[in-house]
């Protein structure tokens, strides 16, 4: 099962290009022009992105998690949410490279086999990187406003975490 | 809102850099983030082209078109806005396909595309609408059918069986998501009301 993951990338060029072909598409004319649009509005994201890693990244230098996470223990006690993946719930809406790292040392201290690395790996692999999608698909196209989108997102990842722990206790327990 | 959050991130740092006395690292990691992300945008540029090149073959094929149609009943739940075989449903169910998939690197570009076509037809061009919001929040949920990246992390890590928490996972992806488009359409109502 893990090799799913190497056969999905060529398995969607290959239909994609085989496709192409039987309905007569000039298929490398074609990439061509829409690879020339990607690296366009690749550009476009750039100051977005600048702004928002400066930011994770000052965020997870200063200890500020940690802090936080602590701070928020009787709350994250309250959810039903294990302390140690404090941490990792509050990286995860920010940065994916962060989480990752996290998630790998709740794996070396506890095991992934464990009720706190089973949690974080649901946690991890239910959710996404929140502020990078907003950052990135509203940046691309200049929008300021983005009215409840926050609020909802953050609705959904809370909700996330808080289904993870239940759904661990109750196919694990 | 971003506003607030990016300046709140940024001040929080700066306090809690002072009062741990991790000034240093905070001044490296101003550095190091400027650097990181332009990495990251020289990676995406690559996959953008590769993945925005793919989908205007699909486009060209009429791929997208029988996407767009398998998923439309579903879709126009979400995006009533977009007509049936329009630029943006298609560009839509792109992105959609390949967050099911798990094609993370492809998902972006597909999404940024689908942001553009959707741009295309809003009225206020600095300001999101309510379709534009429901597919921001689908994309900062998970839908991903099988957790490739999650399982292998896993299993370099010792664990017995590193797909046994898939079932897990899907459930609280399909609560999440769930209750992530409710508070969408509901918070979209009120501000209906107040605007």
């Amino acid at each position: 099962m893990a090799d799913i993951g190497s056969v999905v990338v060529p398995a969607t060029i290959f239909f994609i290009l085989v496709f192409g072909f039987l309905r007569k598409v000039p298929v490398f004319d074609v990439f061509v022009s829409g690879a020339k649009e990607g690296a366009i509005s690749c550009f476009e994201i750039l100051p977005s992105l600048v702004g928002l890693i400066l930011a994770v990244n000052m965020l997870s230098a200063s200890g500020a998690l940690d802090l936080v996470a602590s701070f928020l223990r009787p709350a994250a006690l309250a959810l039903g949410l294990p302390p140690e993946v404090m941490p990792l719930a509050l990286m995860r809406p920010v940065s994916g490279s962060g989480s990752n790292a996290l998630l790998l040392q709740l794996f070396r201290d506890y095991g992934p086999d464990s009720f706190v690395g089973r949690v974080a790996s649901v946690m991890n692999g239910s959710t996404e990187t929140t502020f990078y999608a907003i950052a990135v698909y509203f940046g691309a196209v200049g929008i300021k406003k983005t009215r409840h989108t926050i609020p909802a997102a953050l609705t959904a990842d809370l909700v996330g975490y808080i289904a993870s722990v239940w759904a661990v206790r109750i196919l694990f327990l | 809102m971003m506003n607030y959050i990016w300046a709140g991130m940024i001040l929080f740092s700066c306090i809690c850099a002072l009062l741990t006395g991790r000034l240093p690292e905070l001044s490296d990691a101003v550095l190091s983030g400027a650097a990181s992300a332009v990495q990251l945008v020289i990676v995406l540029l690559g996959m953008m082209c590769v993945w925005t090149g793919l989908m205007k073959i699909a486009d060209a094929g009429g791929l997208t078109k029988l996407l767009s149609r398998m998923f439309y009943p579903v879709m126009r739940l979400l995006f009533p806005k977009y007509p049936k075989d329009s630029a943006a449903m298609k560009a839509i169910c792109m992105n959609i396909t390949a967050n099911l998939l798990g094609l993370g690197n492809a998902a972006t570009p597909l999404g940024i595309a689908a942001m553009k076509e959707m741009s295309r037809v809003n009225k206020r061009p600095t300001e999101a609408d309510n379709n534009m919001v429901m597919f921001v929040v689908i994309n900062t949920a998970s839908i991903q059918l099988v957790p490739t990246f999650m399982g292998t992390l896993r299993a370099q890590y010792g664990s017995a069986q590193p797909f046994d928490i898939v079932p897990a996972v899907w459930l609280a992806s399909i609560v999440s998501l769930g209750l992530g488009i409710l508070a969408a359409k509901l918070l979209e109502r009120r501000e209906n009301r107040l605007g």
